[in-house]
């Protein structure tokens, strides 16, 4: 205990390694906010710089920007509509009608203030459940994994979108953008249409830049004349009785941010989706109905979506697996340095897993200074006139498909699936499942061969010993119920139900 | 979850045309490995891709009884946004951006980012030329030093000698130096 804990406060009495812990996180919520500026890029640009630095310099720098730009994609999300992350989809779905009713300062100053508590929760749990959780997650058979990302598109399928039938169509067409190239397991041709160019799939950034960039400028084209939303961010410090308020709500959903984050290959997007709706279930009457601007809407993804961080440092740490695209990047700095993560890094190395949640703790701190400050800057993003605001966020989209593979052809590839995702929109089919569908399409992909593979390609046993596994029973009965839900059919059980329930009163 | 909102021209042509796709996919899907195997290379895309044309179904069939519960289209399109789905703003800019596009390749990013800029922002800001110069000159030299300079971006180079130019300053401020 004692020795953890002298682990632990490392970087906190070396003064080089708390100011490359602030920077980082400033550096990360900026970059987090700025669209087109992806987390996972900027981490993966560091480890080419900083190769030749100490692991512990370059570990606070890594920590620093990830913790910062989880939260920072909720900047953007609230201020633009243009989540800076796939962690921020959720928070957009509240955050952005706050701020054209000019409560961004509010929305900002809530999300910071939930981001925080959630991260605390999260490295909590990390510290305190390692080991446990790390049992729970060998555990997971590869069936369990393919329910996992199916229940994760139905739900923002069902949660975004007009109708699940367009939620469906859009995860669906991700999905399949998700398998273009050539198979990892058999390297079999998949919608190449014989083009070699294709045979390495298209680059998720572009399509991620296009339809959530680029159909976005195009769609407030729409409004260019209208005058920008005055922004209030005098109240920025959310009063106590609010946070109050939220915080058993901010705790439970914490709760599945740092779950879902521990799994591994569910990382902060899927936390926050299934956080939000979460919230929008328990949250009886709300103030503002979700969808509108309702802050329940807030607090149930900023918190997930930072617990989830610690999450994904358990399959990280404990398993050599990452937990999501940046800790994956992280696992690949950790080898250049020397570490081994795994089973064995925590029995050889305790030090380096305390270390690093002594700089997430740190990291969380400067969080909440940067957060509540400098909201000002971000709000002049907003007020900045949208016929100069529309052209930059094309160009920065631009910069931002071309750097990933210095290729112009994603460039194309970002400009077509822009105008796609425009009319995709006008139509009433949401762009998230898209993009959710194109992150997962492996991980349904894989993990359903994988299970059928083991059951000697026999539907019936594969059914036969879902049924029997508790765990994949609950993730099957969940799927059930999510489309069940969505379906005429449910609402006539509910009017039946409710009917019998009142004639039995009486 | 939205307000329901009228129908947009154009709207049941796109839900046929997604059928279409879907059912194009579908057969592609299927071209992949057939029903060789439950976990062959082509079983998910199956999958998927029937998920799909069963959602564009649904959405055409609803398409259809929506269009029979409001059979009169006069009053629809008296309702209907009179600017539609592609008002000529948004016709302009997106040839500004296909130019764009085919500028980058041949000029290179500064030149082809700047006239963009000033284009667009001329065409929708409506101000002096001078003012559309002055913003496209500023926020370029942002972008440029954050993500070029900063972040070490690559972008693409075109007719300016960018690397020349880095390389001369490098050693005039080296020289310059102690």
């Amino acid at each position: 205990m004692q020795e953890a804990f002298t682990y632990f406060t490392i970087a906190w009495f070396d003064p080089s390694l708390v100011l490359l812990i602030a920077v980082g996180t400033f550096a990360g919520i900026y970059i987090g906010a700025i669209p087109g500026l992806s987390v996972t890029m900027a981490v993966s640009i560091l480890i080419s710089f900083t190769f030749a630095w100490d692991v512990n310099d370059a570990l606070c720098l890594m920590v620093g920007i990830f913790m910062g730009g989880v939260y920072g994609g909720s900047r953007s999300a609230i201020l633009l509509n243009i989540p800076g992350a796939p962690s921020a989809i959720a928070t957009a779905l509240d955050g952005y009608p706050l701020a054209q009713r000019g409560e961004a300062g509010q929305a900002i100053g809530i999300s910071t203030v939930m981001s925080v508590i959630g991260g605390f929760v999260g490295i909590f749990v990390l510290a305190v459940a390692a080991p446990v959780v790390s049992d729970l997650a060998l555990s997971f058979q590869p069936r369990d994994y393919m329910l996992l990302g199916v229940l994760g598109i139905l739900l923002v399928g069902s949660l975004s979108g007009e109708s699940l039938a367009k939620g469906v169509i859009a995860g669906a067409f991700g999905m399949l953008i998700g398998t273009i190239g050539l198979d990892p397991l058999t390297l079999e041709q998949r919608f190449t249409f014989g083009i070699v160019e294709l045979w390495n799939g298209i680059s998720f950034v572009a399509v991620m830049i296009g339809l959530f960039g680029v159909s976005e400028a195009l769609s407030q084209l729409h409004h260019v004349n209208k005058k920008a939303v005055k922004q209030a961010v005098s109240k920025i410090i959310p009063s106590w009785s609010s946070v109050r308020k939220y915080l058993p709500l901010s705790l439970q959903t914490s709760s599945i941010g740092f779950i879902i984050g521990a799994l591994p290959g569910t990382g902060g997007d899927i936390a926050a989706l299934l956080a939000y709706d979460h919230a929008k279930r328990v949250t009886k009457n709300p103030e503002v109905p979700f969808g509108q601007g309702a802050k329940e809407g807030l607090v149930g993804p900023e918190t997930a979506n930072n617990a989830a961080v610690g999450g994904a440092f358990i399959p990280m740490l404990t398993l050599g697996v990452p937990g999501d695209a940046v800790t994956a990047i992280i696992i690949g700095a950790l080898f250049i340095h020397g570490l081994n993560p795994g089973p064995m890094l925590m029995i050889d190395r305790p030090e380096m897993f305390w270390f690093m949640v002594g700089n997430l703790t740190l990291a969380n701190i400067f969080l909440l200074i940067f957060g509540l400050t400098g909201i000002r800057l971000s709000t002049k993003i907003v007020e900045c006139p949208r016929g100069i605001l529309i052209p930059l966020m094309l160009v920065l989209s631009v910069v931002g498909a071309y750097a990933v593979n210095n290729s112009l052809t994603d460039v194309y590839w970002m400009l077509g699936f822009g105008l796609l995702g425009y009319f995709m929109k006008m139509y009433g089919y949401q762009v998230g499942p898209v993009v959710l569908g194109v992150i997962l399409s492996r991980l349904i992909d894989q993990n359903w061969r994988r299970a059928i593979i083991s059951e000697q390609e026999s539907l019936l046993a594969f059914f036969v010993n879902m049924v029997s596994s508790p765990l994949s029973l609950l993730l099957f009965v969940a799927v059930v119920l999510v489309v069940l839900s969505q379906t005429p059919l449910w609402a006539m059980m509910h009017r039946r139900l409710g009917r019998r329930s009142r004639s039995s009163s009486t | 979850m939205q307000e329901p909102r009228y129908k947009r021209p154009g709207e049941d042509a796109f839900g046929i045309l997604v059928l279409l796709i879907s059912l194009v996919l579908a057969w592609q899907s299927y071209e992949i490995s057939g029903f060789a195997a439950l976990s062959s290379p082509g079983a998910f895309p199956m999958a998927v891709s029937a998920a799909m044309v069963l959602g564009s179904l649904i959405v055409v069939i609803g398409n259809i009884r929506r269009n029979r519960a409001t059979p009169k289209p006069a009053g629809e399109k008296a309702r209907a946004n009179p600017a539609g789905v592609a008002p000529s703003v948004i016709v302009v800019f997106a040839a500004f951006v296909a130019g764009y596009a085919a500028l980058l390749d041949t000029l290179g990013f500064l030149p082809a980012s700047f006239l963009f800029l000033f284009a667009a922002i001329q065409f929708l800001h409506r101000r002096s030329v001078a003012f559309s110069v002055g913003v496209a000159l500023l926020s370029l030299a942002l972008i440029y030093a954050l993500f070029r300079l900063v972040f070490t971006v690559v972008l693409p180079e075109g007719i300016v000698p960018e690397r020349e130019i880095l390389a001369w300053i490098e050693r005039l401020l080296a020289s310059a130096g102690p």
